[in-house]
């Protein structure tokens, strides 16, 4: 929790030196604790009182990075228990869940390490493998955890029940950084001097409530080690979705630091629908790290898409690239439309013309991805920027006629239009997207 | 030693109205009824509210065979989708405890089919199966108004959902809900305040707010499911502060917003990261069902008999010892 203005008063040293540019102490508490300037202004500030604000100041839910160089991924600082309140700021890490005695593991990691959607101009990728020593042999799981390593550069995780088959793995490949696991109240000694020897994050598991959980993070954190991530341990998606979601309030609403920890959650279901169940409330409600038993990709595409959707900014929608977008089986003949890059617009409009049959061509102009009502009235859409994204894409070149559909809603823009692309002709088209089709089919073929 | 920790628990004042659908007297023809709402915590959090009704599955049956929706719906769906009365049949079949059924013969460019029609429809899927009925118009407003008056006055007393409501049409559906027994589903795209507004109209006109339903507009996976989403949560949170004209139970129309993405439909052209078209389709619409159910949702519409059976089973999961 944030302190005041007094009590960081208090830690300060009340000589009113001047030195930091503010009249007196107590006027440089008070902008210190708006965060309106840094502690490191006033020289004579004492390391005690450098910890208690460093401390007062530290994000309610601690960061841990797993794994190294580019792929390494990193969970935690969240401060809001729903996404319209700020935004979720670093999206859950997918990982896949292998055992090390599968015959298949060396393929099946590269698949993961490889695995790369686009979409919306991004590229969605996994963040590694979760290797279980299914096999209980300390060997085993050192061979596979070297065979996973060698597979790519994706973080990995090596979760095991024995602390000795832990630290053979983790000596192994203690240079990526994976996160260990799993500790339990009869494990949590000796996996922390592993995570502590080797620097790594380290998973603790509770037995279903917050007490034990408790217990057992107050022994990592005594033996040295900081960077935790906590399965509370339930029984059940219902005790779950409890557990996540009194944790996440106890770190951000509460600022208890004891408990302050990304969270894990595992999926695992009979069919890949019944994962894709229990894996979308997981990202929804508070996994930080969410694990799956299947490496199908029809299961993959729509959970990094879900991810993807809940971690937007929702202050800051997701703007789609301006261009040209063909939509359909378009030719030189098919139409010609214009919309904005706000993405909710153009999903709305490129839908509409993808389940209306008549294939299009879709225009996207930069308007600050605002939509064609807000972006027309901040002068973001106006006569001139259409006239610029037609001429920009080249899409005359590439068509019989000379027709282009703007949306009904700046009909008033027209004229003004035609004036900027001579030879154009303007068409005002539809207010709502969800005229698109009907009009396509009916109005368009008249023109 | 044991550290003591104290379970953070909301205290809410409001709770989400409970609304019945379907009725078996006075009129009321329906072997069960299904009553949805009464939440006073937020989703599936059993430890500081009660929810007396789990969220419910109305399985989509469509009136005339909807060549044009995706292969992998077809192909699971087969014969039964030339026939609107079996189709609901195997929706209740799946697991599903309503019926939604969309007029979709009645749109002017999908047959133009009249009032006489789709009362037939309507009377026949009544017919058919036992459980509440949801009745969609074919989406245009003047023909949803003319073939939704029809079937509201020619099935009286029923409790059918006259859906949807807009602020262009409310006037008309909620009349012919009101003089006949019905619910409304308002329909508001994707906005709080103009969700409350449409609350507001309704009941000025006198229908009691324990038979209207709230459908906030449905975003699916990868298209915009974030703003439902999140006014969703907004709503919901809203309803149990105490906000009267939030507190209406919602419905997510939204297997026909995951089932016509590109993800949902395309075999051919696509990368091989995509995966399999009969999994991914299946998958598309799970997950976004789920999404909104953490969000509130208390009646999901779905299409595909695989996704009625994960999302029981969810449902389930998440209502045990609630």
């Amino acid at each position: 929790m944030a302190l005041t203005g007094l009590e960081v008063y208090k830690l300060l040293p009340k000589t009113n030196c001047k030195e930091c540019g503010f009249p007196t102490c107590l006027a440089f508490a008070m902008k210190l604790a708006q965060k309106g300037t840094e502690l490191a202004k006033c020289p004579y500030v004492t390391d005690e009182t450098r910890a208690a604000l460093d401390a007062a100041a530290a994000p309610p839910i601690r960061l841990i990075t797993v794994g190294t160089g580019e792929r390494a991924f990193s969970v935690g600082n969240e401060t809001v228990l729903f996404r319209h309140e700020k935004t979720f700021v670093h999206q859950t890490g997918l990982m896949v869940r292998m055992r090390d005695d599968d015959p298949a593991l060396a393929q099946r990691a590269k698949a993961v390490n490889d695995y790369a959607i686009e979409r919306v101009g991004l590229t969605l990728s996994l963040d590694g493998v979760a290797l279980e020593n299914a096999s209980g042999s300390a060997a085993t799981f050192a061979d596979a955890a070297a065979t996973v390593a060698a597979a790519g550069y994706a973080p990995i995780a090596l979760f095991a029940d024995a602390p000795e088959a832990l630290a053979a793995a983790a000596e192994r490949i203690a240079a990526r950084k994976p996160l260990l696991g799993i500790a339990t109240a009869a494990t949590i000694a000796p996996m922390a001097v592993i995570a502590k020897e080797r620097d790594c994050p380290l998973v603790v598991r509770g037995a279903g409530d917050l007490e034990s959980l408790a217990a057992i993070c107050e022994k990592a954190r005594g033996a040295g080690v900081e960077d935790l991530v906590l399965d509370p341990g339930a029984r059940d998606p219902a005790g779950a979705l409890e557990l996540f979601t009194q944790l996440r309030r106890l770190a951000v609403k509460k600022n208890v630091r004891a408990l302050g920890y990304p969270l894990i959650a595992f999926a695992s279901g009979q069919t890949p629908e019944a994962e894709a169940a229990l894996a979308a409330g997981a990202i929804a409600k508070y996994a930080g790290v969410l694990v799956l038993d299947h490496d199908d990709p029809a299961l993959l595409y729509p959970l990094m898409t879900l991810r993807q959707n809940i971690y937007t900014d929702p202050q800051k929608p997701i703007q789609v690239e301006p261009g040209l977008y063909s939509i359909g089986a378009v030719t030189a003949d098919s139409p010609l439309l214009i919309t904005t890059n706000f993405s909710l617009t153009y999903f709305t409009v490129s839908g509409e013309v993808e389940s209306g049959g008549t294939p299009a061509h879709l225009l996207v102009a930069d308007a600050d991805g605002q939509s064609v009502l807000t972006s027309w009235a901040a002068g973001k859409f106006d006569a001139e920027k259409i006239a610029k994204t037609v001429l920009q894409s080249g899409i005359g070149d590439r068509l019989t006629h000379r027709k282009l559909v703007i949306p009904g809603l700046v009909a008033g823009l027209s004229g003004e239009t035609e004036e900027e692309l001579p030879g154009w002709q303007i068409i005002v088209g539809p207010r709502e997207a969800v005229e698109i089709p009907t009009y396509l089919k009916t109005v368009w073929p008249r023109l | 030693m044991t550290p003591a920790v104290d379970v953070p628990v909301e205290k809410w004042q409001g709770a989400v109205r409970e609304v019945t659908l379907g009725a078996s007297a006075d009129g009321g023809t329906r072997a069960s009824t299904v009553t949805v709402g009464g939440q006073s915590g937020l989703p599936f959090l059993g430890f500081e509210g009660s929810a007396p009704h789990p969220p419910v599955i109305a399985a989509e049956v469509v009136d005339v065979y909807p060549e044009d929706w995706s292969p992998a719906l077809l192909a699971a769906l087969g014969e039964t989708a030339k026939d609107p009365a079996a189709w609901a049949q195997a929706g209740v079949a799946a697991g599903a405890e309503l019926i939604a059924l969309k007029l979709r013969s009645a749109h002017p460019e999908r047959g133009d089919a009249g009032e006489a029609d789709c009362v037939a429809t309507v009377k026949k899927v009544l017919g058919a199966v036992g459980v509440p009925l949801i009745v969609y118009g074919p989406g245009e407003a003047e023909k949803d108004n003319e073939v939704l008056v029809a079937v509201a006055e020619a099935t009286k007393g029923e409790r059918l959902v006259l859906a949807s409501c807009e602020d262009k049409n409310y006037r008309t559906i909620v009349a012919a809900a009101l003089g006949n027994g019905h619910l409304v589903s308002a329909f508001s795209p994707i906005d709080v305040n103009l969700a409350k507004q449409l609350n507001i109209l309704i009941r000025d006109m006198g229908l009691p707010l324990e038979r209207v339903l709230m459908d906030p507009n449905s975003g699916a996976l990868g298209y915009g499911i974030e703003y439902t989403y999140s006014v969703m949560e907004r709503l919901r949170l809203a309803a149990l502060m105490g906000d009267a004209m939030t507190q209406q139970p919602l419905i997510c129309n939204l297997g026909e917003e995951a089932w016509r993405q590109k993800e949902a439909k395309a075999t051919d052209g696509v990368p091989e990261s995509w995966g399999d078209l009969a999994d991914r389709g299946v998958i598309w619409e799970v997950t976004t069902a789920t999404t909104l159910l953490h969000a509130g949702a208390d009646i999901v519409v779905l299409r595909h008999p695989r996704s009625i059976a994960a999302i029981r089973d969810v449902i389930a999961a998440l209502t045990e010892g609630a």
